[in-house]
Protein backbone atom coordinates (compact mmCIF):
# COMPACT_ATOMS: atom_id res chain seq x y z
CA UNK A 1 0.00 0.00 0.00
CA UNK A 2 2.61 2.17 1.13
CA UNK A 3 4.72 1.73 -1.86
CA UNK A 4 1.53 2.42 -4.13
CA UNK A 5 1.27 5.74 -2.58
CA UNK A 6 5.35 6.67 -2.58
CA UNK A 7 5.03 5.47 -6.66
CA UNK A 8 1.61 7.77 -7.09
CA UNK A 9 3.97 11.05 -5.70
CA UNK A 10 6.49 10.45 -7.80
CA UNK A 11 3.86 10.38 -11.03
CA UNK A 12 2.09 13.27 -9.61
CA UNK A 13 4.73 15.25 -9.21
CA UNK A 14 6.07 14.76 -13.10
CA UNK A 15 2.77 15.51 -14.37
CA UNK A 16 2.52 18.72 -12.53
CA UNK A 17 5.77 19.85 -14.70
CA UNK A 18 3.47 18.92 -17.33
CA UNK A 19 -0.02 20.50 -16.07
CA UNK A 20 0.54 23.89 -14.05
CA UNK A 21 -3.26 24.15 -13.67
CA UNK A 22 -3.39 21.07 -11.83
CA UNK A 23 -0.25 22.08 -9.66
CA UNK A 24 -1.71 25.38 -8.85
CA UNK A 25 -5.37 23.75 -7.53
CA UNK A 26 -3.25 21.18 -5.74
CA UNK A 27 -1.42 24.47 -3.81
CA UNK A 28 -4.62 26.05 -3.01
CA UNK A 29 -5.89 22.84 -2.00
CA UNK A 30 -3.06 22.60 0.35
CA UNK A 31 -2.90 26.43 1.16
CA UNK A 32 -6.14 26.71 2.75
CA UNK A 33 -6.22 23.52 4.90
CA UNK A 34 -3.12 24.56 6.52
CA UNK A 35 -4.31 28.14 6.72
CA UNK A 36 -7.49 26.72 8.64
CA UNK A 37 -5.74 24.79 11.08
CA UNK A 38 -2.79 27.07 11.51
CA UNK A 39 -5.35 29.70 12.35
CA UNK A 40 -6.80 27.00 14.93
CA UNK A 41 -3.44 26.22 16.31
CA UNK A 42 -2.82 29.92 16.62
CA UNK A 43 -6.19 30.97 18.33
CA UNK A 44 -5.60 28.09 20.98
CA UNK A 45 -2.13 28.78 21.20
CA UNK A 46 -2.78 32.23 21.98
CA UNK A 47 -5.54 32.03 24.29
CA UNK A 48 -3.44 29.84 26.39
CA UNK A 49 -0.11 31.03 26.10
CA UNK A 50 -1.26 34.59 27.74
CA UNK A 51 -3.81 33.37 30.05
CA UNK A 52 -2.31 30.77 31.92
CA UNK A 53 -0.46 32.59 33.64
CA UNK A 54 -3.15 34.45 34.54
CA UNK A 55 -5.22 31.80 36.17
CA UNK A 56 -4.30 32.61 39.62
CA UNK A 57 -6.46 30.57 42.67
CA UNK A 58 -8.22 33.69 43.73
CA UNK A 59 -10.14 33.56 40.50
CA UNK A 60 -11.57 30.62 41.70
CA UNK A 61 -13.22 32.09 45.42
CA UNK A 62 -15.76 31.56 46.57
CA UNK A 63 -17.46 35.37 46.17
CA UNK A 64 -17.23 37.54 43.64
CA UNK A 65 -16.21 41.08 44.52
CA UNK A 66 -14.94 44.01 42.62
CA UNK A 67 -10.94 43.57 43.48
CA UNK A 68 -11.43 39.88 42.78
CA UNK A 69 -13.54 39.11 40.22
CA UNK A 70 -13.76 35.61 40.92
CA UNK A 71 -15.23 33.58 38.12
CA UNK A 72 -16.55 30.33 40.61
CA UNK A 73 -19.95 32.07 41.04
CA UNK A 74 -20.17 32.04 36.93
CA UNK A 75 -18.70 28.83 36.70
CA UNK A 76 -21.79 27.62 39.31
CA UNK A 77 -24.55 29.38 37.39
CA UNK A 78 -23.34 27.45 34.20
CA UNK A 79 -23.74 24.36 35.48
CA UNK A 80 -27.21 25.06 36.93
CA UNK A 81 -27.99 26.78 33.69
CA UNK A 82 -27.21 23.51 31.80
CA UNK A 83 -28.63 21.42 33.91
CA UNK A 84 -31.95 23.22 33.66
CA UNK A 85 -31.73 23.97 29.96
CA UNK A 86 -31.14 20.04 29.27
CA UNK A 87 -34.28 18.89 32.10
CA UNK A 88 -36.93 20.87 30.11
CA UNK A 89 -35.16 20.38 25.95
CA UNK A 90 -34.41 16.76 26.44
CA UNK A 91 -37.88 15.14 27.55
CA UNK A 92 -39.33 17.09 24.80
CA UNK A 93 -36.53 16.82 22.31
CA UNK A 94 -36.65 13.03 22.83
CA UNK A 95 -39.83 12.35 22.79
CA UNK A 96 -40.38 14.24 19.30
CA UNK A 97 -37.73 12.72 17.80
CA UNK A 98 -39.66 9.35 19.09
CA UNK A 99 -42.56 10.53 17.16
CA UNK A 100 -41.00 11.59 14.17
CA UNK A 101 -39.53 8.16 13.99
CA UNK A 102 -41.71 5.58 15.47
CA UNK A 103 -45.27 6.63 15.12
CA UNK A 104 -45.66 9.22 12.33
CA UNK A 105 -46.24 7.80 8.99
CA UNK A 106 -44.52 8.91 5.81
CA UNK A 107 -45.76 11.89 3.94
CA UNK A 108 -47.58 13.34 6.80
CA UNK A 109 -47.81 16.60 6.53
CA UNK A 110 -47.78 17.10 10.74
CA UNK A 111 -44.01 15.80 10.19
CA UNK A 112 -42.65 17.94 6.85
CA UNK A 113 -43.91 21.09 9.09
CA UNK A 114 -42.19 20.07 12.52
CA UNK A 115 -39.15 19.65 10.41
CA UNK A 116 -39.43 22.96 8.79
CA UNK A 117 -39.65 24.70 11.57
CA UNK A 118 -36.74 22.88 13.38
CA UNK A 119 -35.07 23.74 10.49
CA UNK A 120 -36.24 27.34 11.36
CA UNK A 121 -35.39 26.87 14.91
CA UNK A 122 -31.67 26.24 14.66
CA UNK A 123 -31.34 28.63 12.16
CA UNK A 124 -32.60 31.65 14.13
CA UNK A 125 -29.61 33.07 15.49
CA UNK A 126 -28.78 33.70 19.54
CA UNK A 127 -29.23 37.26 19.56
CA UNK A 128 -33.20 36.80 18.36
CA UNK A 129 -33.30 34.00 21.00
CA UNK A 130 -32.16 36.55 23.43
CA UNK A 131 -34.81 39.26 22.51
CA UNK A 132 -37.63 36.88 22.48
CA UNK A 133 -36.67 34.93 25.76
CA UNK A 134 -36.42 38.87 26.83
CA UNK A 135 -39.89 39.69 25.29
CA UNK A 136 -41.70 36.21 26.87
CA UNK A 137 -40.26 35.92 30.25
CA UNK A 138 -39.11 39.72 31.29
CA UNK A 139 -42.22 41.97 29.95
CA UNK A 140 -44.99 39.46 29.24
CA UNK A 141 -44.99 37.07 32.59
CA UNK A 142 -43.31 40.06 33.86
CA UNK A 143 -40.35 37.99 35.76
CA UNK A 144 -37.63 40.09 36.14
CA UNK A 145 -33.98 38.91 35.02
CA UNK A 146 -33.74 35.23 36.26
CA UNK A 147 -31.90 31.85 34.91
CA UNK A 148 -34.69 29.90 35.11
CA UNK A 149 -36.11 32.02 31.98
CA UNK A 150 -32.45 32.06 30.38
CA UNK A 151 -32.87 28.12 30.75
CA UNK A 152 -36.01 28.28 29.05
CA UNK A 153 -34.87 30.37 26.23
CA UNK A 154 -31.76 27.78 25.74
CA UNK A 155 -33.69 25.07 26.29
CA UNK A 156 -35.48 26.27 23.27
CA UNK A 157 -32.23 26.82 21.23
CA UNK A 158 -31.04 23.32 21.72
CA UNK A 159 -33.84 21.74 21.04
CA UNK A 160 -33.31 21.11 17.23
CA UNK A 161 -29.66 19.69 17.99
CA UNK A 162 -30.75 17.02 20.25
CA UNK A 163 -33.93 16.38 18.13
CA UNK A 164 -31.72 15.87 15.56
CA UNK A 165 -29.21 13.82 17.22
CA UNK A 166 -31.67 11.51 18.95
CA UNK A 167 -33.66 11.26 15.60
CA UNK A 168 -30.39 10.02 13.76
CA UNK A 169 -29.60 7.73 16.78
CA UNK A 170 -33.36 5.91 16.62
CA UNK A 171 -33.37 5.42 12.83
CA UNK A 172 -29.82 3.95 13.23
CA UNK A 173 -31.40 1.07 15.48
CA UNK A 174 -31.71 -2.04 13.08
CA UNK A 175 -35.44 -2.93 12.34
CA UNK A 176 -34.62 -6.14 13.62
CA UNK A 177 -34.90 -5.67 17.19
CA UNK A 178 -37.93 -3.79 16.53
CA UNK A 179 -39.28 -6.83 15.07
CA UNK A 180 -38.27 -9.56 17.60
CA UNK A 181 -39.57 -6.89 20.41
CA UNK A 182 -43.09 -7.32 18.94
CA UNK A 183 -42.67 -10.70 18.06
CA UNK A 184 -42.19 -11.96 21.62
CA UNK A 185 -45.44 -10.23 21.89
CA UNK A 186 -44.27 -6.66 23.36
CA UNK A 187 -46.37 -3.85 22.50
CA UNK A 188 -45.33 -0.58 20.62
CA UNK A 189 -44.24 1.43 23.63
CA UNK A 190 -42.91 -1.32 25.43
CA UNK A 191 -40.67 -1.59 22.52
CA UNK A 192 -39.74 1.57 22.25
CA UNK A 193 -38.80 2.23 25.60
CA UNK A 194 -37.23 -1.20 26.35
CA UNK A 195 -35.68 -1.91 22.87
CA UNK A 196 -35.31 0.79 20.73
CA UNK A 197 -34.62 3.95 23.33
CA UNK A 198 -31.81 1.93 25.30
CA UNK A 199 -29.96 0.87 21.90
CA UNK A 200 -29.88 4.90 20.95
CA UNK A 201 -28.54 5.84 24.03
CA UNK A 202 -24.87 6.80 23.11
CA UNK A 203 -26.13 8.97 20.12
CA UNK A 204 -28.31 10.74 22.10
CA UNK A 205 -25.39 11.47 24.32
CA UNK A 206 -23.13 12.40 21.84
CA UNK A 207 -25.83 15.00 21.11
CA UNK A 208 -26.34 15.81 24.58
CA UNK A 209 -23.15 16.71 24.92
CA UNK A 210 -23.14 18.89 21.52
CA UNK A 211 -25.64 20.58 23.17
CA UNK A 212 -24.16 21.36 26.48
CA UNK A 213 -21.02 22.50 24.23
CA UNK A 214 -23.93 25.45 23.34
CA UNK A 215 -24.72 26.19 25.90
CA UNK A 216 -21.54 26.62 27.71
CA UNK A 217 -20.03 29.48 24.70
CA UNK A 218 -23.63 31.07 24.64
CA UNK A 219 -23.59 35.04 25.73
CA UNK A 220 -26.02 36.54 23.39
CA UNK A 221 -28.81 34.47 24.39
CA UNK A 222 -28.44 34.98 28.34
CA UNK A 223 -27.80 38.60 28.34
CA UNK A 224 -31.79 40.07 28.47
CA UNK A 225 -33.60 36.98 30.02
CA UNK A 226 -30.92 36.17 32.77
CA UNK A 227 -29.16 39.36 33.30
CA UNK A 228 -25.44 39.93 34.09
CA UNK A 229 -25.37 39.55 38.04
CA UNK A 230 -21.86 38.24 38.98
CA UNK A 231 -23.11 36.50 42.28
CA UNK A 232 -24.05 32.49 42.17
CA UNK A 233 -27.93 32.65 41.97
CA UNK A 234 -30.18 32.54 44.74
CA UNK A 235 -32.90 30.48 42.93
CA UNK A 236 -34.35 30.01 39.83
CA UNK A 237 -35.96 33.13 39.88
CA UNK A 238 -32.88 35.30 40.38
CA UNK A 239 -30.13 36.81 38.03
CA UNK A 240 -26.91 34.97 37.38
CA UNK A 241 -24.43 35.05 34.65
CA UNK A 242 -23.03 32.11 32.93
CA UNK A 243 -19.09 31.50 32.24
CA UNK A 244 -19.01 33.27 28.83
CA UNK A 245 -21.81 36.32 30.00
CA UNK A 246 -18.89 37.05 32.78
CA UNK A 247 -16.45 37.34 30.24
CA UNK A 248 -18.51 39.62 27.81
CA UNK A 249 -18.92 41.91 31.62
CA UNK A 250 -15.07 41.71 31.97
CA UNK A 251 -14.64 42.87 28.63
CA UNK A 252 -17.16 45.37 28.53
CA UNK A 253 -15.75 47.04 31.72
CA UNK A 254 -12.45 47.16 30.02
CA UNK A 255 -10.76 46.84 33.59
CA UNK A 256 -10.00 43.49 33.45
CA UNK A 257 -8.30 42.01 30.64
CA UNK A 258 -5.91 39.49 32.72
CA UNK A 259 -8.62 38.01 34.52
CA UNK A 260 -10.70 37.99 30.77
CA UNK A 261 -7.79 35.94 29.66
CA UNK A 262 -8.39 33.53 32.49
CA UNK A 263 -11.85 33.28 31.75
CA UNK A 264 -11.55 32.74 28.27
CA UNK A 265 -8.53 30.21 29.35
CA UNK A 266 -11.17 28.20 31.27
CA UNK A 267 -14.31 28.75 28.52
CA UNK A 268 -11.80 26.79 25.84
CA UNK A 269 -10.49 24.31 27.81
CA UNK A 270 -14.06 23.24 29.01
CA UNK A 271 -15.28 23.42 25.16
CA UNK A 272 -12.26 21.24 23.80
CA UNK A 273 -13.18 18.70 26.51
CA UNK A 274 -16.64 18.68 26.08
CA UNK A 275 -15.83 18.15 21.73
CA UNK A 276 -13.55 15.55 22.91
CA UNK A 277 -16.04 13.62 24.68
CA UNK A 278 -17.95 13.66 22.03
CA UNK A 279 -15.93 12.61 19.51
CA UNK A 280 -15.05 9.95 21.38
CA UNK A 281 -18.60 8.72 22.19
CA UNK A 282 -19.64 9.17 18.58
CA UNK A 283 -16.38 6.86 17.72
CA UNK A 284 -17.87 4.56 20.06
CA UNK A 285 -20.88 4.13 18.17
CA UNK A 286 -19.70 4.37 14.97
CA UNK A 287 -22.16 7.04 14.14
CA UNK A 288 -20.80 9.94 12.02
CA UNK A 289 -21.04 13.41 13.39
CA UNK B 1 -49.58 8.02 24.87
CA UNK B 2 -48.57 8.28 21.15
CA UNK B 3 -50.36 11.87 22.03
CA UNK B 4 -47.50 12.68 24.00
CA UNK B 5 -44.81 12.48 21.69
CA UNK B 6 -47.06 13.98 19.17
CA UNK B 7 -47.48 17.32 21.76
CA UNK B 8 -44.12 16.95 22.17
CA UNK B 9 -43.19 17.24 18.49
CA UNK B 10 -45.52 20.07 18.37
CA UNK B 11 -43.60 21.97 20.64
CA UNK B 12 -41.19 22.93 17.50
CA UNK B 13 -43.83 24.47 16.04
CA UNK B 14 -45.30 26.40 18.60
CA UNK B 15 -41.90 27.76 19.65
CA UNK B 16 -41.03 29.26 16.35
CA UNK B 17 -44.77 30.53 16.52
CA UNK B 18 -44.68 32.01 19.71
CA UNK B 19 -41.22 33.95 18.61
CA UNK B 20 -42.49 34.94 15.36
CA UNK B 21 -45.65 36.48 17.18
CA UNK B 22 -43.94 38.06 20.62
CA UNK B 23 -41.13 39.80 17.96
CA UNK B 24 -43.65 40.87 15.28
CA UNK B 25 -46.10 41.82 17.73
CA UNK B 26 -43.43 43.92 19.69
CA UNK B 27 -41.39 45.37 16.40
CA UNK B 28 -44.03 46.02 14.03
CA UNK B 29 -45.98 48.98 16.15
CA UNK B 30 -42.64 50.66 16.70
CA UNK B 31 -41.67 50.32 12.54
CA UNK B 32 -44.96 51.77 11.90
CA UNK B 33 -44.77 54.54 13.79
CA UNK B 34 -41.47 55.88 12.95
CA UNK B 35 -42.82 55.63 9.40
CA UNK B 36 -41.42 51.56 7.23
CA UNK B 37 -39.18 53.81 5.21
CA UNK B 38 -37.91 56.88 7.60
CA UNK B 39 -37.05 53.37 9.88
CA UNK B 40 -35.63 51.61 6.90
CA UNK B 41 -33.73 53.87 4.91
CA UNK B 42 -33.15 56.51 7.57
CA UNK B 43 -29.50 57.14 7.49
CA UNK B 44 -29.46 59.11 11.03
CA UNK B 45 -29.47 56.53 14.34
CA UNK B 46 -29.70 59.01 17.09
CA UNK B 47 -31.90 57.94 19.58
CA UNK B 48 -31.15 61.31 22.18
CA UNK B 49 -32.81 63.10 19.19
CA UNK B 50 -35.39 60.72 18.39
CA UNK B 51 -34.08 59.85 14.84
CA UNK B 52 -34.57 55.79 14.07
CA UNK B 53 -32.73 54.96 10.88
CA UNK B 54 -31.26 51.66 10.41
CA UNK B 55 -29.56 52.32 7.08
CA UNK B 56 -26.07 52.34 8.08
CA UNK B 57 -27.00 49.38 10.36
CA UNK B 58 -28.50 47.30 7.47
CA UNK B 59 -25.21 47.81 5.11
CA UNK B 60 -23.07 47.26 7.94
CA UNK B 61 -24.35 43.61 8.32
CA UNK B 62 -24.26 43.31 4.37
CA UNK B 63 -21.11 44.22 4.28
CA UNK B 64 -19.55 42.58 7.14
CA UNK B 65 -21.40 39.39 5.87
CA UNK B 66 -20.10 39.91 2.42
CA UNK B 67 -16.66 39.85 3.79
CA UNK B 68 -16.87 36.86 5.35
CA UNK B 69 -18.34 35.40 2.27
CA UNK B 70 -15.16 36.60 0.27
CA UNK B 71 -12.61 35.78 3.01
CA UNK B 72 -14.37 32.41 4.11
CA UNK B 73 -16.16 30.38 1.36
CA UNK B 74 -13.08 29.63 -0.89
CA UNK B 75 -11.35 29.14 1.81
CA UNK B 76 -14.17 26.52 3.20
CA UNK B 77 -14.69 25.05 -0.27
CA UNK B 78 -10.82 24.49 -0.54
CA UNK B 79 -10.80 22.96 2.92
CA UNK B 80 -13.90 20.61 2.03
CA UNK B 81 -12.15 19.32 -1.17
CA UNK B 82 -8.78 18.67 1.10
CA UNK B 83 -10.61 16.50 3.53
CA UNK B 84 -12.70 14.89 0.83
CA UNK B 85 -10.25 13.89 -1.70
CA UNK B 86 -6.92 14.82 -0.96
CA UNK B 87 -6.44 14.06 2.99
CA UNK B 88 -4.65 10.93 3.73
CA UNK B 89 -6.82 9.48 6.19
CA UNK B 90 -4.46 9.35 9.06
CA UNK B 91 -4.18 13.17 9.03
CA UNK B 92 -8.08 12.74 8.40
CA UNK B 93 -8.58 11.51 11.69
CA UNK B 94 -6.59 14.63 13.34
CA UNK B 95 -8.34 17.38 10.93
CA UNK B 96 -11.33 16.58 11.05
CA UNK B 97 -11.68 16.70 14.53
CA UNK B 98 -9.99 20.42 14.83
CA UNK B 99 -12.90 21.86 12.07
CA UNK B 100 -15.42 20.40 14.46
CA UNK B 101 -13.65 22.08 17.29
CA UNK B 102 -13.36 25.40 15.40
CA UNK B 103 -16.75 25.43 15.12
CA UNK B 104 -17.75 24.50 18.93
CA UNK B 105 -15.20 27.66 20.13
CA UNK B 106 -17.71 30.38 21.95
CA UNK B 107 -17.76 33.37 20.06
CA UNK B 108 -17.11 35.40 22.82
CA UNK B 109 -13.82 33.71 22.53
CA UNK B 110 -13.60 34.94 18.46
CA UNK B 111 -14.27 38.04 19.76
CA UNK B 112 -11.34 38.30 22.22
CA UNK B 113 -9.23 36.99 20.07
CA UNK B 114 -10.30 39.44 17.32
CA UNK B 115 -9.73 42.05 20.13
CA UNK B 116 -6.40 41.24 20.92
CA UNK B 117 -4.65 39.59 17.79
CA UNK B 118 -6.64 40.80 14.78
CA UNK B 119 -6.96 44.51 15.96
CA UNK B 120 -3.74 45.63 16.76
CA UNK B 121 -2.57 43.46 13.20
CA UNK B 122 -4.81 45.93 11.39
CA UNK B 123 -3.50 49.28 13.46
CA UNK B 124 -0.06 48.33 12.43
CA UNK B 125 -1.23 47.99 8.90
CA UNK B 126 -3.43 51.11 8.62
CA UNK B 127 -2.52 53.25 11.50
CA UNK B 128 -6.12 53.49 12.19
CA UNK B 129 -7.83 52.37 15.35
CA UNK B 130 -8.26 48.74 13.82
CA UNK B 131 -11.62 48.15 14.26
CA UNK B 132 -14.17 47.92 10.85
CA UNK B 133 -15.37 46.34 8.36
CA UNK B 134 -11.90 44.41 7.32
CA UNK B 135 -11.58 43.10 10.75
CA UNK B 136 -15.30 41.94 11.15
CA UNK B 137 -14.89 40.62 7.85
CA UNK B 138 -11.91 38.56 9.02
CA UNK B 139 -12.75 37.21 11.97
CA UNK B 140 -16.25 36.03 10.73
CA UNK B 141 -14.94 34.79 7.90
CA UNK B 142 -13.08 32.23 10.09
CA UNK B 143 -15.75 32.00 12.21
CA UNK B 144 -18.09 30.45 9.38
CA UNK B 145 -15.38 28.17 8.29
CA UNK B 146 -16.17 24.83 9.89
CA UNK B 147 -19.76 25.42 8.29
CA UNK B 148 -18.97 25.94 4.78
CA UNK B 149 -16.69 23.39 5.56
CA UNK B 150 -19.03 20.53 6.94
CA UNK B 151 -21.75 21.03 4.75
CA UNK B 152 -19.46 21.12 1.30
CA UNK B 153 -17.56 18.67 2.25
CA UNK B 154 -20.88 16.26 2.71
CA UNK B 155 -21.95 17.47 -0.54
CA UNK B 156 -18.53 16.39 -2.54
CA UNK B 157 -18.91 12.96 -0.42
CA UNK B 158 -22.19 12.37 -2.22
CA UNK B 159 -21.18 13.03 -5.49
CA UNK B 160 -20.88 8.94 -6.93
CA UNK B 161 -17.38 7.91 -7.41
CA UNK B 162 -17.66 7.00 -10.92
CA UNK B 163 -17.52 10.48 -12.03
CA UNK B 164 -14.23 10.97 -10.45
CA UNK B 165 -13.04 7.56 -12.18
CA UNK B 166 -14.52 8.92 -15.63
CA UNK B 167 -12.95 11.76 -15.37
CA UNK B 168 -10.04 10.08 -14.60
CA UNK B 169 -10.39 7.20 -17.73
CA UNK B 170 -10.51 10.23 -20.22
CA UNK B 171 -7.19 11.33 -18.89
CA UNK B 172 -7.81 13.90 -16.10
CA UNK B 173 -5.17 14.48 -13.73
CA UNK B 174 -6.39 14.30 -9.40
CA UNK B 175 -6.89 17.99 -9.53
CA UNK B 176 -8.46 18.47 -12.72
CA UNK B 177 -11.07 15.56 -11.97
CA UNK B 178 -12.10 16.88 -8.46
CA UNK B 179 -12.47 20.25 -9.66
CA UNK B 180 -14.07 20.02 -12.85
CA UNK B 181 -16.58 16.81 -12.26
CA UNK B 182 -16.91 16.84 -8.32
CA UNK B 183 -17.48 20.36 -7.39
CA UNK B 184 -19.48 21.13 -9.96
CA UNK B 185 -22.04 18.07 -9.44
CA UNK B 186 -21.69 19.24 -5.68
CA UNK B 187 -22.58 22.59 -6.65
CA UNK B 188 -26.33 22.63 -4.80
CA UNK B 189 -25.10 21.42 -1.73
CA UNK B 190 -21.68 23.74 -1.63
CA UNK B 191 -24.58 26.66 -2.22
CA UNK B 192 -26.12 25.21 0.66
CA UNK B 193 -23.32 25.41 2.90
CA UNK B 194 -22.55 29.21 1.94
CA UNK B 195 -26.33 30.05 2.62
CA UNK B 196 -26.12 28.14 6.34
CA UNK B 197 -22.50 30.28 6.58
CA UNK B 198 -24.53 33.53 5.44
CA UNK B 199 -26.94 33.03 8.01
CA UNK B 200 -24.40 32.69 10.55
CA UNK B 201 -22.66 35.29 9.62
CA UNK B 202 -25.46 37.73 9.85
CA UNK B 203 -26.27 36.18 12.69
CA UNK B 204 -23.19 36.65 14.71
CA UNK B 205 -23.21 39.21 17.55
CA UNK B 206 -20.74 38.82 20.21
CA UNK B 207 -17.63 38.57 18.50
CA UNK B 208 -18.86 41.32 15.45
CA UNK B 209 -19.62 43.91 18.56
CA UNK B 210 -16.04 43.29 20.21
CA UNK B 211 -14.21 44.38 16.43
CA UNK B 212 -16.24 46.22 14.00
CA UNK B 213 -16.22 49.36 15.96
CA UNK B 214 -20.05 50.23 16.39
CA UNK B 215 -20.23 53.54 14.76
CA UNK B 216 -23.95 53.46 13.38
CA UNK B 217 -22.62 55.13 9.96
CA UNK B 218 -22.13 53.80 6.86
CA UNK B 219 -18.39 53.52 6.21
CA UNK B 220 -16.19 55.26 3.61
CA UNK B 221 -13.89 52.74 3.38
CA UNK B 222 -13.29 48.82 4.10
CA UNK B 223 -11.27 50.36 6.95
CA UNK B 224 -14.29 52.23 8.16
CA UNK B 225 -16.20 51.34 11.72
CA UNK B 226 -19.50 49.96 11.14
CA UNK B 227 -22.53 48.87 13.36
CA UNK B 228 -24.25 45.24 12.81
CA UNK B 229 -27.68 44.86 13.44
CA UNK B 230 -27.00 42.21 16.12
CA UNK B 231 -24.95 44.99 17.08
CA UNK B 232 -27.36 47.73 17.88
CA UNK B 233 -29.59 45.50 19.86
CA UNK B 234 -26.71 43.92 22.31
CA UNK B 235 -25.48 47.40 22.48
CA UNK B 236 -28.70 49.82 23.37
CA UNK B 237 -31.00 47.21 24.74
CA UNK B 238 -29.57 47.01 28.17
CA UNK B 239 -30.58 50.84 29.11
CA UNK B 240 -32.99 52.09 25.94
CA UNK B 241 -36.79 53.11 27.26
CA UNK B 242 -39.76 53.72 25.29
CA UNK B 243 -39.66 54.20 21.37
CA UNK B 244 -36.13 53.42 21.29
CA UNK B 245 -36.22 50.04 23.24
CA UNK B 246 -38.88 49.93 20.56
CA UNK B 247 -37.03 50.64 17.58
CA UNK B 248 -34.37 47.80 18.75
CA UNK B 249 -37.11 44.98 18.90
CA UNK B 250 -37.66 46.84 15.05
CA UNK B 251 -33.79 46.20 14.45
CA UNK B 252 -34.11 42.39 15.88
CA UNK B 253 -37.41 42.37 13.65
CA UNK B 254 -36.06 43.06 10.19
CA UNK B 255 -32.69 41.04 11.19
CA UNK B 256 -35.51 37.85 12.01
CA UNK B 257 -36.85 39.05 8.23
CA UNK B 258 -33.25 38.74 6.79
CA UNK B 259 -32.70 35.38 8.56
CA UNK B 260 -36.13 33.47 7.59
CA UNK B 261 -35.53 34.49 3.79
CA UNK B 262 -32.16 32.82 4.14
CA UNK B 263 -33.67 30.03 5.99
CA UNK B 264 -36.19 29.11 3.29
CA UNK B 265 -33.82 29.70 0.63
CA UNK B 266 -31.50 26.84 2.38
CA UNK B 267 -35.10 24.65 3.10
CA UNK B 268 -35.87 25.32 -0.58
CA UNK B 269 -32.52 24.48 -2.09
CA UNK B 270 -32.47 21.57 0.22
CA UNK B 271 -35.43 20.06 -1.21
CA UNK B 272 -34.47 20.35 -4.64
CA UNK B 273 -31.60 18.10 -3.97
CA UNK B 274 -33.45 15.42 -2.64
Amino acid sequence: MRVQNKEKISQRLRSYKKQPLSALLFLLVMFSAVVTLSVLIALIAYILFKGIPNLSPELFAWEYTTENVSMMPAIINTLIITALSLLFALPIGIASAIYLVEYAKRGNKLVSLVRVTTETLSGIPSIVYGLFGYLFFNIFLEWSYTILGGALTLAIMILPLIMRTTEEALIAVPDLYREGSFGLGAGKLRTVFRIVLPSAVPGILAGVILAIGRIVGETAALLYPAGTAAQVADGLMSSGRTLAVHMYALLNEGLYMEQAYATAVVLLVMVIGINALSGLIAKKVGVKE
Amino acid sequence: MKIVFLLAACFSILAVALICIFLFANGVPAIWKIGVLDFLLGQKWMPANQLFGIFPMIVGSVYVTAGAIIVGVPMGILCAVFLARFCPERLYKIVKPAVSLLAGIPSIVYGFFGLVVIVPIMQDLTGGNGKGVLTASILLGIMILPTVIGVSESAIRAVPNSYYEGALALGATHERSVFFTLLPAAKQGILAGVILGVGRAIGETMAVIMIAGNQPVVPDSIFGGVRTLTANIVMEMGYAADLHREALLGTGVVLFVFILIINLSFSALKRRRS
